[in-house]
């Protein structure tokens, strides 16, 4: 799927649209504090959301019925979550302990052994590495086009309906599936296709390269389809972050006599810092997650040298049928997974 | 002469910040501003060719034969321009199929999730109660679980409840991946909401599904809107459980009809361009319609005010 957004916890983020919201303890507008309001004020700073309060309670409202009342609105998100995430990684764990389920009707219990033939499987380490590269080069250009791309579009030298109609064409590529995405460039870098007609003409190359189907480039191939395709989401993110970069902080580094490098270097940047490391952080985890582009642009091939973690995994179990081991693969990179979502709950507090 | 001096004035008026600069400073930046306009205007070009040449060449080669696909040298009109490609596909019942296919999946996906996250969210913005963090907390995190790591679970689940290769089975499916991120947004959506708006219609005596329906979902309207097209576009890109809970070709999806065209006999490139051009119609539209909120909900995860 890959571009849901990981975003932080609600109620501590009051803002939708990257409009600052105030605290809703701030519009209670009642007159004078009194003591108590006062206090429950400064108690619900944090969370915005201010706990349904006794003291106002209407007497209409049974207590129990009024505590049951927000489990009734969760549960069918709570139903949903438990049949089709609990319950499956539960499955997938108990499936990578025992030998092939689902092709065989009675699976036996065989401990750690998946994990010691995918461990021990070079293609899974290649896989590893590819899957490193991949992600790891994908996330730097993501990150410098993005970047590049809002400064660009905050410019205060361009006019505005330029600079609308300039966002709307940078954003497209990020509007195309993932399917179409990989057969439109396996068409442009077809042999014959446009890029290698435009790299001939300029004298780049002599001849057609079969960028997706040569060992050398294979992977750069792939990893330079995935940048055009998700610097977009960088782009718009951190041209909302520049926005907001207060005027006076640039007027102030100006009056210093600070150049316009040393203005980005020491004012941009930090002010961008935090957006930059969440964004980082979501797109490591979607890109070593990518399926579609691979499967479709190369299968993982040639000879492996584009295989990533999730059509390694994949092949085991829709290739191979053997999905004990595959599972044992899905655990392991859930494991991984799990490590880098971690640090991004822990960046998001931080940032609180 | 004149156009650089209408230049000159026009870029001056055009700078919205030119207000913050002190008069003393302006002139003397005067040339080197000329100059990095210049220079911006180029870059942005350069990166609107990076951009969009590739979605330009699919729109044109999708009205070629496809003998001409890899005409030397490439051209992007060429005078054999066509729509056959376009009524090969529409004609074709099969094709057809997948756009309805999408379109059903992706429809009652975007309801569902709405639905259930309208009532999740309301909880989380409404009301304290035990266990608010933690199932707050597993709700953020879910998003980052693999969707590798839950397909084969899936797809053994799948089998035993009946649902492979049906619609019920991929649109469950897809809600696990929709509705973390719609809870979360429209929650968000709900906390800027005064809360004395709906302690005053419970006041005059409304339970509370009549404050959230007559009362909250109404103002929530642009957040509804957002949340619907986020999700809608997920549902309706989703390549890898379409194309591994479903097996026959009446209920393949549209991203997996382009793949389809691909492997048989020969490439008809011409009908996958135009395949992908129809697919992408839905979601251009909906950009082009709602970019504000599209906008909104690719920023909300991570700018924070």
């Amino acid at each position: 799927m890959g571009r849901g957004v990981l975003a932080p916890s609600p109620h501590k983020h009051p803002s939708i649209d990257g409009r600052a919201v105030a605290p809703l303890t701030e519009r209670d507008g009642l007159g004078a504090a009194t003591p108590h309001r006062k206090a429950s004020a400064v108690t619900s700073t944090n969370t915005v959301v201010r706990p349904v309060s006794t003291k106002r309670s209407t007497p209409r409202w049974a207590p129990t019925a009024r505590r049951l009342t927000p489990y009734a609105f969760l549960s069918p998100t709570v139903i949903v979550m438990l049949v089709l995430m609990l319950i499956p990684v539960i499955m997938v764990i108990g499936y990578s302990f025992m030998d092939n389920v689902i092709t065989n009707k009675n699976p036996v219990f065989v401990g750690i052994d998946n994990y010691v033939e995918v461990l021990s499987d070079p293609v899974f380490r290649t896989a590893t590495g590819n899957t490193l590269f991949f992600t790891l080069v994908s996330v730097a250009a993501h990150l410098l086009l993005g970047l590049g791309f809002a400064m660009l579009l905050n410019s205060p030298l361009v006019g505005n309906v330029t600079k609308a109609l300039f966002r709307v064409v940078y954003i497209l590529p990020w509007l195309f599936t993932v399917a179409i995405i990989a057969v439109l460039w396996r068409l442009m870098l077809n042999p014959n296709g446009v890029i290698n007609y435009i790299l001939i003409s300029l004298g780049l190359t002599d001849k057609g390269i079969e960028w997706l189907s040569s060992p050398d480039t294979a992977l750069l191939a792939v990893t330079f389809i995935n940048i055009w395709a998700g610097y977009s989401f960088y782009m718009v993110t951190l041209l909302a972050g520049l926005q907001g970069v207060p005027a006076d902080l640039y007027e102030a580094a100006r009056v210093d006599g600070a150049s316009a490098f040393q203005r980005f270097w020491n004012v941009t940047l930090p002010q961008l810092k935090p957006i930059i490391i969440s964004m980082s952080v979501l797109d490591i985890i979607w890109t070593s997650q990518q399926f579609a582009l691979i499967w479709m642009t190369t299968g993982g091939g040639p000879v492996n040298v584009t295989e990533m973690l999730s059509t390694y995994t994949y092949k085991l179990a829709f290739s191979r049928y053997e999905f004990s081991v595959a599972s044992a693969s899905a655990v392991l990179i859930l494991l991984l997974t799990m490590v880098l979502a971690f640090f991004y709950v822990r960046h998001q507090k931080a940032r609180d | 002469m004149t156009t650089f001096a209408q230049k000159q004035t026009s870029a001056v008026r055009t700078t919205p910040d030119g207000a913050r600069r002190s008069p003393a400073q302006k002139p003397r930046r005067r040339p080197k501003e000329r100059l990095a306009k210049v220079v911006i205007i180029l870059l942005l070009l350069t990166g609107a060719a990076f951009a969009a040449f590739p979605i330009l060449w699919m729109a044109s080669s999708s009205f070629k034969p496809n003998t001409e696909i890899f005409a030397y040298p490439p051209q992007l009109i060429t005078s054999t321009f066509s729509f056959d490609a376009y009524i090969t596909i529409l004609t074709d019942p099969t094709k057809v199929r997948f756009f309805i296919n999408s379109y059903v999946v992706s429809l009652a996906v975007t309801a569902l999730t709405l639905l259930v996250a309208i009532l999740a969210s309301y909880a989380f913005s409404r009301y304290e109660f035990k266990g608010k963090r933690p199932i707050n907390m597993i709700i953020v995190s879910i998003q980052a679980v693999p969707p590798i790591t839950l397909l084969i679970p899936f797809f053994g689940l799948m089998v035993v409840l009946g649902l492979y290769n049906t619609y019920q089975g991929l649109i469950l499916t897809y809600l696990v991946f929709t509705l973390p991120y719609a809870i979360i947004m429209m929650t968000g959506y709900f906390n800027t909401l005064p809360k004395e708006l709906d302690e005053a219609a419970r006041m005059d005596g409304a339970g509370p599904l009549t404050v959230l329906w007559r009362i909250l979902v109404p103002i929530s309207i642009p957040g509804i809107v957002s949340v619907g097209v986020y999700t809608f576009m997920i549902a309706w890109n989703e390549y890898l459980f379409a194309l591994t809970l479903t097996r026959t070709e009446d209920m393949r999806t549209v991203p997996i009809g382009i793949q389809l065209l691909m492997g048989q006999n020969s490439y008809e490139w011409n009908e996958m361009m135009a395949m992908s051009i129809l697919g992408c119609i839905p979601v251009l539209i909906l950009f082009l319609f709602f970019q504000r909120y599209f906008i909104g909900g690719m920023t909300a995860g991570a700018v924070k005010s």
